[in-house]
């Protein structure tokens, strides 16, 4: 009972979080701003799926998960490399 | 013959760790299959490695980590309190340079991401002889504090950990 | 005991709730570049942290056995949090126009991001030791 309360409070909280760095994303104004944006968005996202996962009571999500945590700091590092040497492999 | 063909020993333990954790089975087919990454990962990138790092005490590093992990506890506090309470003109932010004397590659970077991770501190850069470091702190009344707090709490502690 | 459990890892919900909302707002609030890294690092980073710390003690409730690729991922993001403000930082660096704000090295090198004094071509692979 409590769980469900505190589940859709916590659901509240990080949708309330990806809203607020998309208005950072937008605004900007440094490119390096709105990699940072992007980069809190996806921990964010990772925070949503553990959360559908306990909602659901299925482990099979925490694949999402991961994958979807190395694929955001891999595009993370990408992106900051590219704005920094101007190339991503050397 | 042992050395030649583990040539970094927590390399293939963590490896071994991690494959298990990954497939989250204890099947006899998993724990193969985390053997053979165990030991193939280590020979084939050997050559990029080649020093080992030297721990010289493994309680003292669990130690360390519990300390940090407190830490970061505490700095997520801190920095709530100052994104919440603190007017925008009133923080004042201060690039602080922190000289090191570390100088294990691990160990520095060690030190460098335990920074970032506690109280208002976020290592920006070193310099490129590698023994200082350019920290940005996000409330800094008092700079030489914060560079004393570093080097005091955390880097004598990795300079007892790492020979 | 399921009861305190329950509390437990509601606690653990709700905490990780206001962590990574904070950190957001406060990327949100915050003037500068460099002052905007620092909400995200920490409080997001301990927000999912407790978020998923909770989702392994709920698996556990439910009797499929402590599961531990919760922190596998804790782990993950914990490492990868220093090294994301690390290059953002370094972005930064390089699109500020006033380095002179910058504190001095304290030696004659300057610091690393901007010297480009001896880059090489290839990079330079660390040899093995013949022993």
């Amino acid at each position: 009972m409590i769980l469900t309360y505190a589940l859709s409070f916590a659901f509240g909280c990080f949708g309330l979080s990806i809203l607020l760095n998309l208005v950072r994303l937008l605004r900007g104004p440094a490119p390096a701003d709105r990699i940072l944006a992007v980069d809190t968005m996806v921990v964010n996202v990772v925070a949503l799926i553990v959360l559908y996962g306990i909602a659901t009571g299925n482990p099979i999500h925490f694949e999402a998960a991961i994958l979807f945590a190395m694929t955001g700091f891999l595009s993370t590092v990408a992106l900051s490399k590219y704005l920094l040497r101007g190339d991503i492999i050397e | 013959m042992m050395r030649r063909l583990l040539p970094h020993p927590f390399l293939s333990a963590l490896l071994f760790l991690i494959w298990f954790l990954l497939v989250n089975n204890p099947k006899i087919g998993s724990i193969l299959m985390a053997g053979v990454l165990a030991i193939v990962i280590p020979l084939i990138t050997a050559a990029y490695w080649p020093n080992q790092p030297r721990i010289r005490s493994v309680p003292a590093l669990l130690s360390y980590l519990l300390l940090v992990l407190w830490d970061i506890i505490i700095a997520n506090i801190q920095v709530a309190r100052i994104i919440l309470f603190m007017p925008r003109d009133k923080i004042n932010s201060a690039w602080i340079a922190v000289p090191i004397e570390l100088q294990a590659p691990e160990a520095i970077s060690l030190l460098a991401g335990t920074i970032t991770m506690t109280p208002g501190t976020v290592s920006a850069d070193m310099s490129s002889c590698g023994r200082v470091l350019l920290i940005h702190s996000l409330h800094a009344p008092d700079p030489d504090a914060i560079r004393d707090d570093i080097k005091s709490r955390y880097e004598a502690r990795l300079k007892r950990i790492f020979a | 005991m399921a009861q305190v459990m329950d509390i437990l890892i509601a606690a653990l919900l709700v905490t990780g709730g206001i962590f990574a909302l904070i950190g957001s707002a406060g990327l949100l609030k915050l003037r500068d570049g460099m002052q905007r890294l620092h909400a995200p690092t920490k409080g997001t980073t301990v927000g999912v942290g407790t978020a998923l710390i909770a989702s392994s003690l709920h698996q556990w409730q439910l009797g499929a056995g402590l599961s531990l690729q919760e922190i596998l991922i804790v782990l993950f993001l914990f490492i990868t949090a220093p090294l994301t403000a690390l290059f953002l930082s370094k972005v930064y660096l390089h699109s500020i126009a006033d380095r002179s704000t910058l504190p001095p090295t304290g030696r004659d090198v300057p610091w690393a991001t901007f010297d480009t004094a001896d880059e090489p071509d290839q990079p330079v692979l660390p040899r093995r030791q013949n022993d």
